[in-house]
């Protein structure tokens, strides 16, 4: 016989339908019947320890648990009967005898469940008349301000940390009444998530530092907005109060971000917020750059654009960042192209463009986000997930959590919060061959139709079978041999029969149908000339240049090249938010507002258009980057530039195809003299360089509070196997010079086993570090 | 930079997998794990968490949260031997009191403080079950059961 | 009248010197169950259907017939399933386990192997209490003893039958007592109870089905096994089969266990250990460990001990844990005492025991202290009602029935301790 699929349980005399094996509270919730609750919460572990959500149940002796109490058919659930309410009642009074009565100066008041649930289930005043505890704050850093006399102890926090980051850093030390939250010796909580325990935590003992005590939640206005820092299209909610964003939260979302964000989705307002900003347009006179009229900097603007394109139109370039909205890529190309220009591109930091021909109409997942969880395996090649898409890291752990694997074929070993069951760590330069060697063993295993398992990957795939997806991350976007890459790992996905996906920066996705590559305009369509890539656009020598969003001493796989390039140019126009971003070279500053004050909209790996509201008025004389851009286009006279509201150049824009990353690929020719990993000469190392969280864009980098996290402080440090350390003398060192053949940058030397032999790996998001994009080999020296 | 290596001694470590192999998760030899330390330094020190959490594969503060679980366990130096005397109530009916205030008068220390010669740490201990000797109290692992004050003297010399 | 006497069925007789020794254990019968299950491959169902008839009960504290619980867990499905024993004796008042493992574990063995067989687990745990050195000591050495003679391990007398033990030691929290908190603590965690749903027959240790017994019901499997069922049922009385060790402690001449049969009347009980101590006047008594009600001295006189006779007189039979207090004992002072105990030992977990349980004692120490008013008497009661059957686990329950039953005895005493004027 067929379990049944629903069974009818009546709550407060209704008749309510709910899933076999679920529990009351989740049945309430459905039909919209309020069961307090602080421990409760439908993505953690059911603790059922608040005691909160107790309810009458027919037949049972003693009021139940909402929460942990399954419902079975024919149940009577009473909420709110007096036996119920009686042990609410005694629950919130026990809540409230040692919690403090310090609601006017906590950050919780005015959206405090304890707050809330007290004004329904307390008392006026207390009958506890004995001493109250007292508990010292933690310290958990700078995103998280704690009072932890407040604490209610429902574990929310704790089983955030087990359950879903995967970073065990608070617990629940001691027993009954001193019981208490904290982390092992006053550790900081450094996970990329950490934010989500200040949503999680129903009372004022876990707070966001950056907002404290900056506003009351009745002040502020929400808006609907799209964290722009990575691909996966999070929803978040930026609150604002006094023309100025307080604070970002999460907004719900099962396909994308469930109920969660990162922390850089979180506190990376800081940076739109901060004083650097450009609030009037700027030009260069002879004393400098001045503040001027927004016709004059535009018509300027217009004009060494025209001169530019007159004389040769490959004499005019633009460089945009990938976290622009869809609209200004859209909108910039269209004035570039508007010109005659393909030369035209947002991928800063790619260094191979050779599979350009075939790339698929924008870069994406082709498994769904809310699918990742159930995947059976994911093979990441040169991708670290939890700081490339810390929320995408999270739905793979609970893949790995459920019984899937994960593998990685990279160049160090990246602290993850999944397990592994299979690595493979080699240099960059010897990875190309080595997933050649994946391919030749799939088809092995093709044709000879049994299993092939001539190394830990090869199995690893074997295992996963056709239910998986190969996940590439920049590591292997910003190699040298990045189409290599592309093309075998497509390549390796038709033949195991497994999705593929790309994790590229911010908005990429976007920029692609936006036509922000020379090779294409919007929607895919191609160019009428292959313009320059953004690697190539460093080498030309243009007239005049726009950088649009970008910091150009970071913001390029060669911000030496690139600097040569800005010297060359006669005509330097910045587009940007930033003054500290403006390069010495420009002769124009456009300011443009952050995604905080703009509209646009946002393309995300699954192919989701969603579109962000602004959240305040754009700063001073700043404006919208679509706007700008809009009366740039009718400055130079172009035709069709008429748009009224953003949403027109959306609408033009149209609706993407779903992702599809396997296109034609197999056809590719896949050259042959890259799987010769030459060794290199006597202490030489390899370059590993990966680009850090905090440092992705210009707004994350002008965040106070992330830089202050672990995370931000990583660029000073360089790491080398411990081995490795010791060959060089370099043992007991704390500081070592790197030496480049282009650039040369010291830092501090830590040892770290998950470095492969030979190389040196640095986080490459400062100006001291990105400067060794032209480099793939250094030699390491002390520095007393 | 932090200590790296474990303090742990090769016996203890290969009397920590003798226990880890009778479980299906190493985890489960946590207890045995910090007892065997606390047998060798006295108490659970840092050094201690985190040789038990390495050498048991688990976090350091889900090793910590167990250590300040279990009264059994030191989070703090105590003496050599810690007493803990038995106040619940079968044996406070039978003069607990007055054992507990003889015996601090004798060391010369407070409930919960260590001798000078850190021979002994007095406790107040829960029931240890023993009730049916009556005062009792445990030294180390040894009871000592239906106490008089007067022959404290002789218990506690047979612990030097 | 004769006098009452003893029949010692899980603690071994009087007289012997190393009654721990497999030798001894052996003379008087032990492990002849086993072996006869081992060589006619008794069906499970058998071993179940005579303990369901022998009437033995969890002795533990709960009472749950043992033979009912073994038919819990599902004996057809596969994989691993464990019998753990809980020796995680702790209950103010209790100290029958530690008699019973210093000096007849062979008998826990043996019971652990006959109902590991009966439920189809082949790996059984005793956790026992980490301040129980010596009784954990004598446990091992009789694994080692019961482990050479082929009486655990594989293959066992070449019946294919395989049943290995191990032993873990607590360390240090009285509610690792409490089954699911037992399990946790036995997977290396922190020992807070689980909510049930689901069961340890579902989900038990290591998220195997496992069934939990006390160390006493596991030690009285044996003797039914091997004398059936009716001989065990004959000794007590209705609805409670068998003997029962009584841990008589507090003011008593002779304190200690004794073992009777189910059924004995108080009286008998007090007389066996020796009457109130200097012949003073009785005036109280926790029959079943410091968690259960107290019961005035009229009442418990004229009682028997067994569940239903406890039951009838308010109180329970728990772990047979008899505290006998005599004329001259301050009942608030106890209670204070008490309510400290389950103060230091709630796990955490829960909001009313966490918070209710120091509030109690908080309210008791300041009545002591002649600090207390009318209003607190009732608000005792009502706290200890707020936290009684609202938490995870029974820890809640036991530190709210001692406050209600000494308040509902003698409350007198606690107001001649409130200060006059506000008496006034």
């Amino acid at each position: 016989m067929d379990a049944p699929t629903t069974v009818t349980v009546v709550i407060n005399g209704r008749e309510v339908h709910a899933e076999p094996g679920s529990m009351i509270i989740e049945a309430a919730d459905a039909a919209n019947i309020y069961i307090p609750r602080f421990c409760y919460h439908p993505k953690l572990s059911i603790a059922a320890n608040c005691r909160m959500c107790l309810v009458e149940v027919e037949k049972a002796p003693k009021p139940l648990p909402a929460c942990a109490t399954p419902v079975a058919d024919g149940m009577v659930v009473q909420t709110r009967s007096a036996t119920a309410v009686e042990a609410q009642q005694g629950t919130m009074e026990f809540l409230l005898i040692n919690h403090p009565l310090d609601c006017p100066v906590c950050d919780q008041g005015g959206e405090c469940p304890l707050q809330d649930q007290a004004m329904g289930y307390g008392q006026d005043s207390s009958r506890y008349e004995e001493e109250k505890r007292a508990k010292p704050p933690l310290d958990l850093g700078p995103l998280v301000a704690t009072a932890m006399t407040r604490c209610i102890h429902c574990t929310r926090c704790v089983r955030f940390g087990r359950e879903i980051a995967g970073t065990m850093e608070l617990g629940a030390t001691g027993r009954g009444e001193d019981m208490t939250i904290e982390t092992y010796l006053d550790g900081s909580v450094d996970s990329e998530v950490s934010g989500n325990i200040i949503d999680l935590c129903p009372v004022g003992a876990l707070t966001s530092k950056p907002y404290r005590f900056s506003a009351r939640p009745w002040e502020l206005f929400s808006h609907e907005g799209i964290s722009p820092h990575d691909s996966l299209g999070t929803n978040i909610t930026l609150q604002t109060a006094h023309q100025s964003v307080k604070r970002v939260v999460p907004r719900n979302n099962e396909k994308i971000n469930e109920c969660w964000i990162s922390d850089r989705d979180r506190f990376a307002y800081e940076g739109a917020e901060c004083d650097d900003r450009l609030t009037q347009p700027m030009i260069r006179r002879k004393e400098g750059l001045v503040e001027t009229s927004w016709e004059e900097a535009l018509g300027e603007t217009a004009a060494a654009m025209r001169q530019a394109a007159e004389q040769d139109s490959s004499k005019l370039a633009a460089l945009i960042h990938p976290m622009s909205s869809m609209e200004e890529s859209f909108l910039l190309q269209r004035v570039v192209r508007g010109l005659g220009s393909d030369q035209i591109d947002h991928r800063l930091l790619q260094q191979d463009f050779s599979d350009d021909a075939v790339a698929p109409v924008y870069p994406g997942l082709e498994a769904a986000l809310s699918d990742v969880d159930s995947l059976k395996g994911i093979l990441l090649i040169g991708c670290n997930p939890r700081k490339e898409a810390p929320l995408l890291a999270l739905r793979i752990r609970k893949m790995v959590e459920q019984g899937g694997v994960a593998g990685l074929l990279g160049s160090y070993a990246p602290d993850l919060n999944f397990s592994l069951s299979a690595f493979h760590c080699v240099t960059p330069a010897e990875l190309p061959g080595v997933l050649r060697g994946l391919v030749n063993n799939a088809e092995a295993l093709d044709s000879a139709g049994e299993s092939f398992e001539s190394d830990a990957l090869s199995g690893f795939l074997s295992e996963v079978g056709g239910n998986g997806m190969i996940l590439l991350g920049q590591g292997a976007l910003n190699h040298l041999h990045a189409g290599t890459i592309r093309t075998l790992a497509g390549r390796l996905a038709q033949q195991t029969g497994m999705k593929l996906g790309v994790l590229t920066p911010g908005n990429s996705a976007g920029a692609w149908w936006a036509g922000a590559v020379p090779h294409r305009i919007a929607q895919g369509m191609p160019a009428k000339t292959a313009g320059a890539n953004a690697s190539q656009i460093a080498d030309l020598d243009v007239k005049t240049v726009l950088l649009y969003g970008v910091e150009p001493s970071i913001d390029h796989s060669d911000p030496i090249r690139l600097q040569g390039m800005l010297d060359r140019a006669k005509t330097v126009i910045a587009f940007g938010a930033f003054r500290s971003a403006v390069p010495d070279q420009a002769d124009i500053v456009v300011p443009i507002s952050p995604y905080t004050e703009c509209s646009g909209s946002y393309l995300n790996c699954n192919g989701i258009v969603q579109v962000s509201s602004p959240a305040l008025s754009p700063r001073g004389n700043s404006r919208p980057g679509w706007k700008v851009l809009r009366v740039l286009g009718n400055f130079l006279s172009l035709p069709d530039f008429d748009y009224d509201d953003v949403a027109q150049v959306a609408t033009e824009l149209g609706h993407p195809p779903e992702v599809l990353m396997q296109a034609d690929k197999a056809q590719i020719p896949v050259s042959e003299d890259v799987d010769s990993a030459s060794a290199h000469a006597d202490g030489l190392f390899s370059l590993v360089a990966e680009r850090s969280i905090y440092q992705a864009d210009p707004i994350v980098r002008r965040s106070r509070a992330l830089s202050l996290t672990h995370d931000g402080a990583s660029e000073a440090f360089c790491r080398l196997h411990p081995e490795d350390l010791k060959a060089a003398g370099l043992a007991g060192v704390s500081r070592v010079l790197l030496a480049g053949e282009y650039h040369q940058a010291t830092l501090e030397v830590a040892e770290d086993s998950g470095v492969v032999r030979g190389s040196v790996f640095v986080f490459s998001g400062s100006v001291a570090t990105a400067g060794f994009g032209g480099d793939s080999t250094v030699r390491i020296r002390p520095v007393t | 930079m932090e200590q790296t290596g474990t303090i742990l001694t090769e016996a203890i470590i290969q009397k920590i997998e003798a226990e880890a192999g009778k479980y299906p998760t190493r985890r489960a030899a946590v207890k045995s794990a910090l007892r065997y330390a606390q047998a060798e330094f006295g108490w659970i020190s840092e050094g201690v968490v985190k040789a038990v959490a390495e050498v048991l594969g688990l976090e350091r503060i889900e090793v910590f949260e167990v250590a300040t679980f279990y009264d059994m366990f030191y989070t703090r130096p105590v003496g050599k031997f810690p007493v803990r005397v038995c106040t619940n109530v079968s044996c406070l009916l039978r003069g607990a009191d007055g054992i507990m205030e003889a015996l601090c008068q004798r060391l010369g220390v407070e409930e919960g403080e260590t001798t000078a010669d850190g021979r002994f740490t007095v406790f107040a201990a829960e029931c240890l079950g023993a009730c049916g000797g009556a005062p009792m109290m445990a030294v180390g692992d040894d009871y000592h059961e239906d106490l008089k004050a007067d022959e404290l003297d002789n218990v506690l010399a047979g612990y030097q | 009248m004769s006098s009452p006497s003893e029949i010692r069925v899980c603690l071994p007789p009087h007289d012997a010197v190393t009654p721990w020794t497999l030798a001894f254990y052996r003379e008087r019968g032990g492990y002849d169950a086993w072996e006869k299950v081992l060589k006619n491959q008794t069906p499970r169902e058998e071993i179940i259907e005579t303990l369901k008839t022998s009437g033995l009960r969890g002795r533990g504290g709960a009472g749950f017939p043992t033979g009912l619980k073994l038919s819990f867990m599902p004996r057809d499905a596969q994989g691993q399933k464990y019998i753990v024993c809980n020796s995680d004796e702790s209950e103010p008042g209790t100290f029958k386990d530690r008699d019973i493992l210093r000096f007849n574990p062979h008998q826990v063995i043996e019971g652990m192997a006959l109902a590991g067989y009966a439920i189809g687990a082949t790996i059984g745990f005793n956790y026992i209490r980490g301040e129980y050195y010596e009784p954990w000591q004598r446990f091992e050495a009789a694994l080692i003893e019961a482990r050479q003679a082929g009486l655990l391990g594989e293959n066992l007398m070449g019946s294919e039958i395989a049943f290995e033990l191990h032993s873990q030691r607590g360390a240090g929290a009285y509610i690792c007592g409490e089954e699911t908190a037992l399990l946790e603590s036995l997977e290396g965690k922190k020992g807070q109870p689980r909510f049930k749903p689901p069961f340890p027959a579902q989900v038990g240790a290591f998220g195997k089905p496992t069934t939990i017994n006390n160390t006493e019901t596991l030690a009285s499997i044996p003797p039914i096994i091997r004398n059936g069922a009716e001989w065990f049922s004959s000794i007590g009385v209705e609805n409670s089969g068998g003997t029962k060790i009584y841990s008589v402690s507090g003011h008593v001449n002779r304190p200690g266990n004794y073992e009777v049969p189910m059924g004995m009347p108080f009286r008998d009980l007090l007389e066996m250990a020796g009457g109130v101590q200097d012949g003073r006047a009785l005036k109280a008594v926790i029959p079943g460990g410091s968690s259960v009600p107290v019961v005035p001295a009229d009442a418990i006189m004229e009682c028997t001990m067994d569940y239903d006779g406890l039951s009838q007189v308010g109180s329970a039979l728990g772990a047979g844990s008899v505290i006998v207090m005599d004329e001259t004992t301050c009942m608030v002072e106890v209670l204070e005492r008490i309510s400290y105990f389950y103060f230091a030992e709630s796990c955490g977990q829960c909001t009313p025991c966490r918070e209710g349980t120091g509030w109690l004692y908080r309210m008791i120490r300041r009545i002591r202290n002649g600090e207390g008013t009318h209003a607190d008497l009732d608000r005792l009661k009502s706290v200890a009602d707020r936290i009684e059957g609202r938490t995870i686990c029974a820890l809640g329950d036991a530190a709210a029935w001692p406050v209600q039953s000494f308040l509902k005895h003698f409350r007198h005493e606690f107001e001649a301790m409130i200060p006059r004027e506000e008496a006034a």
